[in-house]
């Protein structure tokens, strides 16, 4: 009998030339948030990539629309859910500035220590969920033991870890408790030793370094040209702070450095995170020392804050303002503004209008993650598959906040 | 004449130079590039933390998870059978306060079911039966429902409360049933849970109507 195969030339026996699409995501554990990457390989290299958002799109900007300006503060708490509280303290002080109104001193340091804690928080779990894609859980394991003790801080003073909902416009929902500064105190050190504990066992390490240096490199001039900011664009060497470029709050009066980068690949963009989060110690450390122990914390203005509770109980006047602010919400002077922060992944921007109601006419979000991801494409691209990981997570992308 | 724009409180002038850090390359010397150093100097850091773990372990001297948090070593609760105590601050399930004569303190206004973001609070007003003191003057909640699914714990209910009859300071966290209807939390049940320290009291000192130190009888020791 005849062998079946004998016409088939040798070229027919190869394996198929054409590119391979291969889906990463959107529910992939290094895609966190969902983000689906459709990659055309050519063996293991990315010849093509087409990076797909909106898996976790909810209408955050409609549903703005439907409540009071108080009420939209549990859903930014939702937008960047790594670091909330810079989103509520950015939105707060975006309402603010449309009122043309400024909380007290002692509420701006309160902002300035809350905000650095959820950006400490912010970076650690960028670096470590970054490490540990790579490999190296143990740096995310003393990561995230690092962040615990922030998250105890935020428990104890907002009275929820992660989706606190605790900034209002003209101030915030409760003073600083009694132990506020000696919590801080006692648990940086901590945090610290940690961070160092976790750097020590990598930026040393050959495996660590060689899956990070040099991949994933973009020039300062794309990154400017994509709308980056934040920890991504200062890893190529623009050195753009909204903190120290606008100063906002009370920047103003602290020092620190800003970190650049000088190639903008993956160790720039990880070492830069390291280094702002010793910054943000540093901000903390000064902001301690100079917020005043007594002192409102809420702008004394009774058309935007409510009464006190006391009043409320017992006068028909402290009612009627509790019901109007309730019922009616705060009442923001017709306009439209735009501010920005810097939040855990660079400039946070809410740009708003109102019609003069208590109810936020059109409230659009800019998300520092959207422009970041942006890049993505043109980086993976020529690129092997794992080194996908590596690049993706170091641009920290944030689905909440990304797909709005 | 064009007027000058009001200086905006918001923005501050720019303070000093921009103090830039520059982050180094990477040193690739003869130390990294062989391996056996990093990989040494790792081992040990994860071996300190090992032995501390297991030698607490081993010799029972577990630090105590609240008061002890910062401290070196395992701080893993064994829950359910320890627990952690929750904060002063903490938003837990919600309960209704409840009156001398154990009726609700809530008198159905519609204000919290309005803050809550969720829209998870369904309250039916009603009015007292014809002979009670408190008609004409206020209205009961003859159902008041929260769905505890919905509710996303951010407490402006309770800031919105102008009477202090809803709080969240059970101390409690939201449950896992088995089902949906049992999420759904009744009138009774909200105001059968206590505050963490076992009370049902209220900070609001409104008197009962026909109080002779009723507030709204005579206001000649309030201030204004």
């Amino acid at each position: 009998m005849e062998p079946l195969d004998l016409d088939i030339s040798e070229g027919e026996l190869e394996l198929p030339s054409e590119p391979m699409m291969l889906n990463m995501g959107p529910s992939h554990p290094a895609m966190h948030g969902t983000i689906r990457i459709v990659v055309e390989l050519s063996g293991e290299l990315i010849t093509k990539a087409d990076v797909q958002i909106g898996y976790l799109h909810r209408g955050f900007e409609k549903m703005c629309e439907r409540g009071t300006w108080t009420q939209v503060f549990p859903y930014v708490d939702r937008c960047n859910y790594v670091s909330p509280m810079l989103n509520n303290v950015g939105f707060a002080l975006a309402v603010e500035k449309m009122m043309g109104v400024t909380v007290p001193e002692r509420c701006q340091y309160y902002r300035v220590v809350l905000g650095e804690l959820a950006r400490i928080c912010d970076h650690m779990i960028c670096n470590g969920a970054m490490c540990m894609e790579l490999g190296a859980f143990t740096p995310f394991l003393y990561h995230a033991r690092a962040r615990d003790i922030i998250w105890d801080i935020f428990e104890e003073e907002t009275g929820a870890r992660v989706t606190h909902s605790f900034g209002r416009v003209g101030g915030m929902a409760a003073p600083p408790t009694q132990y506020f500064k000696e919590m801080i105190r006692a648990g940086l050190p901590r945090v610290q030793k940690f961070l160092s504990d976790s750097e020590r066992l990598l930026v040393k390490n050959r495996i660590f370094l060689d899956r990070l240096e040099g991949v994933g490199r973009i020039s300062k001039e794309d990154a400017l040209a994509l709308g980056w900011t934040g920890p991504t664009l200062r890893s190529t060497g623009a050195a753009y702070d909204v903190r120290r470029a606008h100063p906002y709050l009370v920047y103003d009066r602290m020092e620190f450095d800003v970190p650049v980068g000088t190639t903008g690949d993956n160790y720039d963009r990880f070492m830069c995170r390291m280094e702002e989060i010793r910054q943000s110690m540093r901000i903390i450390d000064q902001a301690l020392e100079q917020m005043p122990d007594e002192g409102p914390i809420n702008i004394d203005d009774p058309r935007i804050m409510l009464p006190p509770k006391g009043e409320v109980y017992t006068t028909i006047e402290a009612t009627i303002q509790h019901f109007k602010i309730v019922m009616e919400g705060i009442k923001v002077p017709a306009g439209e503004c735009y501010s920005y922060t810097e939040g855990g992944n660079g400039e946070l921007g809410f740009y708003m209008v109102s019609d003069g109601s208590g109810t936020p006419y059109r409230l659009r979000i800019r998300p520092p993650c959207f422009a970041v991801t942006q890049g993505l494409e043109q980086m993976i691209t020529g690129l092997m598959i794992p080194d996908v990981v590596p690049t993706f997570g170091s641009l920290n992308m944030i689905g909440g906040e990304c797909d709005h | 004449m064009a007027k000058a724009p009001a200086p905006n409180p918001w923005t501050k002038p720019r303070g000093e130079a921009i103090k830039l850090k520059v982050i180094p390359r990477p040193q690739r010397t003869a130390e990294v590039q062989s391996y056996v150093p990093a990989f040494l100097k790792g081992m040990s850091i994860t071996m300190r933390h090992f032995f501390k773990n297991t030698k607490e372990m081993v010799l029972g001297q577990k630090p105590d998870p609240v008061l002890e948090g910062l401290e070196e070593g395992i701080t893993t609760i064994n829950y359910p059978e320890e627990k952690r105590p929750y904060p002063e601050r903490f938003r837990g399930l919600h309960r209704l306060t409840l009156r001398q004569d154990d009726s609700p303190r809530c008198v159905a206004c519609l204000c919290c079911s309005t803050a809550c973001p969720a829209q998870c609070i369904h309250i039916v007003a009603a009015e007292y039966p014809e002979g009670d003191t408190r008609r004409g003057y206020e209205r009961y909640p003859s159902s008041f429902v929260i769905d505890e699914l919905r509710c996303i714990f951010c407490g402006f209910c309770v800031e919105a409360c102008p009477c202090d009859a809803i709080r969240m300071d059970t101390g409690m966290h939201a449950t896992a049933y088995d089902s949906r209807e049992q999420f759904i939390y009744k009138r009774e049940l909200l105001m059968s849970f206590t505050g963490r320290d076992g009370s049902r009291e209220t900070a609001n000192p409104r008197h009962e109507p026909g109080d002779e130190t009723h507030p709204g009888v005579t206001r000649e020791h309030m201030e204004h």
